[in-house]
């Protein structure tokens, strides 16, 4: 496969309790993996740690694009995420939310693809709003345009459908169909609805 | 606003008494060092505080997210002591003798509070405890750079061998040069857990 994540002998452990340990899989290009497993199991760790933002304990979650493994610089740019924890600018507005992330990325600014991907997560008319009069739904649309802006080959969700209405998780389904086609889903949740977008799971207990 | 208040509160105190050099000296440094543990402190804290550091690890490499900080940091410490070193100059009475060694004291031990100050505010805001781990590190790390910008200031306030500025000069070329890039090699490590 010359597109894939590998996970290998993976564990994380804090303050000497593991939280999960030799994990082993390959997650396949055009492909999405589900995350399963009771609050506290360590989903969000292992999407943390696939993003480079927390270092495992043992093993190791390596991205093989065309047959190369990704620096973790290169890594950042190849990956988009969606989280709870991941919080945007409330002193900005969207559009200027996405002009800095694409400024900081070192990719040019459009203010026509910023209408475009507001206007596909239902915020084509909130751009010039500030984020932090945006509802927790608004916020988590804009948080989908932020993770998309950069066209990543692997999107990582963490509780894909929070805070949004039956709209938004129709929308989030879209997504995650379409990306699927384009590269890989990784998405961590106990919601029935989203299981089903799985061809993986694995169940961290 | 914290500095100017300071200034102006000593300087009714004192009411218009002769300030001794090393007092005078010691007394510009507090208040920056007060001011930078204010301002540049807030740097990753605030960050880390409101959730918005994971979006920028996940979107921007370490070493320009620190250098950003940095210059950041440093141009407000730089802008504050534009209002504040006239001021302290005018309410004490102060006439500078080496004007020149005078201004690069400032502006190098400036640079250094905000290059330190930006690396322990990065490391203070992973922790639990971020205001005490700051207040704890930042001391030895800045003793140094305060102990020697307060001599080269008195020397340029009051006179004394140009020799002596020169030298503390340099020390703070070199403790800046140092805190720096040990600060863009070890940043990394400090951001990504």
């Amino acid at each position: 496969m010359v597109n894939r994540i590998e996970v290998r002998g993976l564990g994380k452990a804090y303050h000497n309790r593991w939280l999960f340990r030799a994990l082993d899989l390959t997650i396949a290009d055009n492909s999405v993996l589900v995350v399963q497993g009771p609050n506290g199991a360590g989903k969000t760790t292992f999407l943390s740690i696939m993003c480079g933002l927390v270092a495992a304990s043992s093993g190791g979650i390596s991205i093989v694009l065309e047959g190369r493994q990704l620096s973790q610089g290169e890594r950042r740019r190849q990956l988009g995420l969606v989280s709870p924890e991941l919080k945007l600018y409330d002193g900005l507005s969207a559009v200027e939310n996405l002009e800095f992330f694409s400024t900081v990325r070192g990719l040019p600014f459009s203010l026509p693809r910023a209408r475009e991907l507001l206007a596909l997560v239902g915020l084509g008319t909130r751009g010039r709003d500030f984020v932090g009069n945006f509802s927790s739904g608004m916020k988590q649309r804009l948080k989908y345009a932020t993770a998309l802006w950069h066209h990543p080959h692997i999107l990582v969700l963490d509780e894909p459908t929070s805070h949004l209405d039956e709209k938004g998780a129709q929308l989030v389904e879209q997504i995650i169909y379409e990306q699927r086609g384009r590269g890989i889903v990784v998405l961590a949740t106990n919601e029935p609805r989203e299981v089903k977008f799985g061809d993986q799971a694995i169940v961290l207990a | 606003m914290f500095a100017v208040t300071t200034l102006v509160a000593i300087s009714f105190t004192l009411a218009g008494g002769l300030v001794e050099a090393d007092i005078a000296a010691s007394l510009l440094w507090i208040i920056f060092f007060f001011s930078a543990m204010t301002g540049v402190s807030r740097s990753f804290v605030q960050e880390e505080e409101t959730g918005t550091s994971i979006g920028l690890k996940m979107a921007a490499d370490p070493a320009p997210v620190f250098l950003g900080k940095f210059l950041f940091n440093a141009a407000l410490l730089l802008s504050m002591a534009m209002l504040v070193v006239p001021l302290y100059l005018l309410l004490f009475n102060l006439a500078v003798v080496h004007v020149g060694g005078f201004l690069v004291t400032i502006f190098l031990g400036l640079v250094g509070l905000a290059s330190a100050g930006t690396i322990l505010s990065a490391i203070a805001a992973q922790s639990a405890v971020k205001g005490s781990l700051l207040t704890v590190l930042s001391l030895p790390i800045l003793l140094p750079l305060l102990i020697t910008a307060t001599n080269a200031t008195r020397t340029a306030l009051y006179g004394g061998h140009l020799a002596g500025i020169m030298t503390d000069i340099a020390m703070l070329i070199f403790y800046n040069g140092t805190v720096l890039a040990a600060s863009l090699l070890l940043f990394e490590y400090v951001w990504n857990e």
